[in-house]
């Protein structure tokens, strides 16, 4: 069997047999980052001396039968992620030379089981982004379509794992970070329910919308992954003491019991026809597993994407105000220290950070705070209201999770065009419901299309449940690169 | 809603940032449309906000006790300009 075709259980499996050792899986990973990263630039950083000491301490757990699933697994870290001691650039240069000084939360809860860290992925800088365009180190490209966005800001972990560099990347989503470029590079991604794992570590977005996610080529993958980051932390006392279910024991092969509503603000006239069908056909699916489907409404959610880039964009100018060339990161030559932080913030930040920045501290400025951040925040009350109203009839929601397949470079040159790119994932993080992407279908043109799972707060297995039968029966086959 | 460069130079002023040239072209345009789009909400009437229905969403507190060991070096060496245990910065007062 080759590399890329390996999942964490299957290799799970030939490490616990000691059929293959985490170095030779690790030398593998890293021989398969070699051969494929210069066309895809999936990776900001190949931590090749860290893997094989990570790769040691797993063969020496594995030899004492102390090992666990993600033992040995090689896996990648999105670069707004700090490991402590490795760069986390954000895919900025204003944090271009920094170096992690403690793990995240998410990091060590990983460690515990010692899969094995292969490199730091890129994104779009500090997140903002949905294509890794605006990545101040340069773009990724899709696994399947070179010409053509990852998708993002997740567009280096997505196209790891999509293209075989890896079993499972962290990624992390604001408002679709995780969910639309696994859509884009035909992974499986998942956002957790805001306070469900914990952002201790994170290089901060949006404080009250961020969440870490996992990328992964399998639902199972993903639910064994997420196992180990959920719960709670007392170092983000916005994680809620909520138990954490054995997500495994809900991946069933068929949905009877569940009720299914398909939002129909999110099926609409205009949209991509391709898009659409596979979104009819996984409809189909589900009902022929024994799911109720039906129709329901998200009244608010045309309201979704302007509440979003209100919210967001005023804690972006409170999160990024930390970078002013004094402790940390870039520092420009000033004449008065006034200058060093003009100097250093607009030298170190790319276009798109300064925009939001501007739009954020305009938006929360004396006299414009009641007109827009206000109204944000209204807005968020009634959008959060519409999925819970929603889960008194349904378990889950389906919808699409974009618009379109992935899109070509340069094709979104204008900013607004961009955001709209994540009008379908961006209510999830406004209304703090988890959500999880599967690769649903193909269009002619043979991208990846995905399709959104929706669950209430703090029930990911329903997820997990539902997005493992239906990728058995959508039983897709997917050629990247 | 339009936004004009002076405007926008203003907020940069609040947030500590220059434009380059290219930037100052193109920003109030592109400002402007997310301005326009976000504008939208301003149809919608203010609500008030219901208390948190979830019974773990309380505030939790602890005692303000440092826990582990971080080396202040590690800190220290991040920073561009240092003196000892210090981090130098330029004169704040004239």
């Amino acid at each position: 069997m080759e590399f890329q075709d390996l999942t964490i259980k299957s290799a799970s499996e030939l490490l616990a047999q000691k059929e293959i050792s985490a170095k030779e899986l690790a030398q593998l990973s890293q021989d398969r980052i070699r051969a494929v990263d210069n066309q895809i630039h999936a990776f900001l950083y190949i931590a090749e001396q860290e893997s094989k000491a990570l790769a040691k301490q797993a063969d020496d757990l594995i030899d004492q039968g102390e090992n666990f699933v993600l033992t040995g697994v090689p896996y990648a870290v999105k670069d707004n992620i700090l490991v402590k001691g490795l760069q986390a650039t954000a895919g900025s240069k204003i944090l271009e030379n920094y170096k992690a000084t403690y793990n995240a939360t998410v990091i060590n809860k990983l460690n515990q089981h010692l899969p094995v860290l292969m490199g730091k992925t890129n994104l779009d800088e500090f997140g903002m982004g949905a294509s890794t365009e605006n990545s101040a180190f340069g773009p990724t490209k899709n696994p399947h379509d070179q010409s053509r966005v990852p998708g993002g800001s997740s567009g280096g972990s997505a196209a790891a794992v999509a293209a075989g560099e890896v079993l499972f990347a962290l990624g992390t989503d604001t408002g679709g970070s995780v969910r639309q470029p696994a859509a884009f590079c035909g992974v499986v991604g998942l956002k957790p329910t805001y306070g469900r794992a914990s952002r201790y570590g994170l290089i901060a977005l949006g404080s009250s919308l961020d969440q870490p996610g996992v990328l992964a080529k399998t639902v199972e993958d993903a639910a064994l992954v997420f196992q180990v980051i959920a719960g709670a932390d007392k170092m983000d006392s916005t994680t809620l003491p909520k138990m954490v279910a054995d997500y495994s024991s809900f991946l069933k092969e068929d949905l009877k019991g569940l009720k299914i509503g398909v939002p129909k603000e999110y099926l609409i006239d205009g949209m991509d026809p391709e898009v659409r069908e596979v979104i009819n056909n996984t409809i189909n699916k589900a009902q022929e597993l024994g799911a109720v489907v039906s129709e329901t409404s998200l009244p608010h959610s045309e309201y979704s994407l302007a509440c979003y880039y209100i919210i967001l964009p005023v804690e972006i100018s409170a999160n990024l105000s930390r970078y002013d060339g004094v402790r940390y990161g870039l520092s420009a030559v000033g004449n008065s220290l006034e200058e060093v932080y003009y100097n250093s913030r607009s030298t170190g930040f790319g276009a798109e950070p300064k925009r939001r920045i501007i739009i954020g501290t305009y938006a929360s400025s004396s006299g414009y705070y009641d007109a827009y951040y206000k109204k944000a925040r209204s807005a968020q009350e009634l959008i959060r209201k519409d999925f819970i109203d929603a889960f008194q009839k349904f378990d889950l929601l389906l919808t699409p999770t974009t618009p379109t397949p992935a899109f070509k470079f340069g094709e979104k040159s204008d900013p607004l065009s961009m955001y709209l790119a994540d009008i379908f994932t961006v209510g999830l993080n406004i209304a703090g419901v988890p959500g999880l992407s599967i690769p649903a279908g193909v269009s002619g043109e043979g991208l990846p299309i995905g399709a959104q799972l929706i669950a209430p707060h703090f029930m990911e297995e329903k997820l997990f449940w539902a997005g493992h039968a239906l990728e058995k029966a959508l039983n897709l086959k997917l050629k990247p690169l | 809603m339009s936004i004009s460069l002076d405007e926008v130079n203003r907020i940069a002023k609040l947030a500590r940032i220059n434009f380059s040239d290219e930037e100052k072209q193109k920003f109030p345009s592109e400002l402007s449309a997310i301005l326009d789009y976000v504008g939208q909400l301003k149809k919608l009437e203010d609500q008030t906000l219901p208390t948190v229905e979830d019974p773990d969403a309380v505030n939790r507190m602890r005692t303000d006790v440092a826990e582990g060991q971080a080396d202040p070096e590690i800190f220290l060496n991040q920073a561009p300009n240092r003196q000892g245990k210090f981090i130098k910065v330029k004169s704040v007062l004239e």
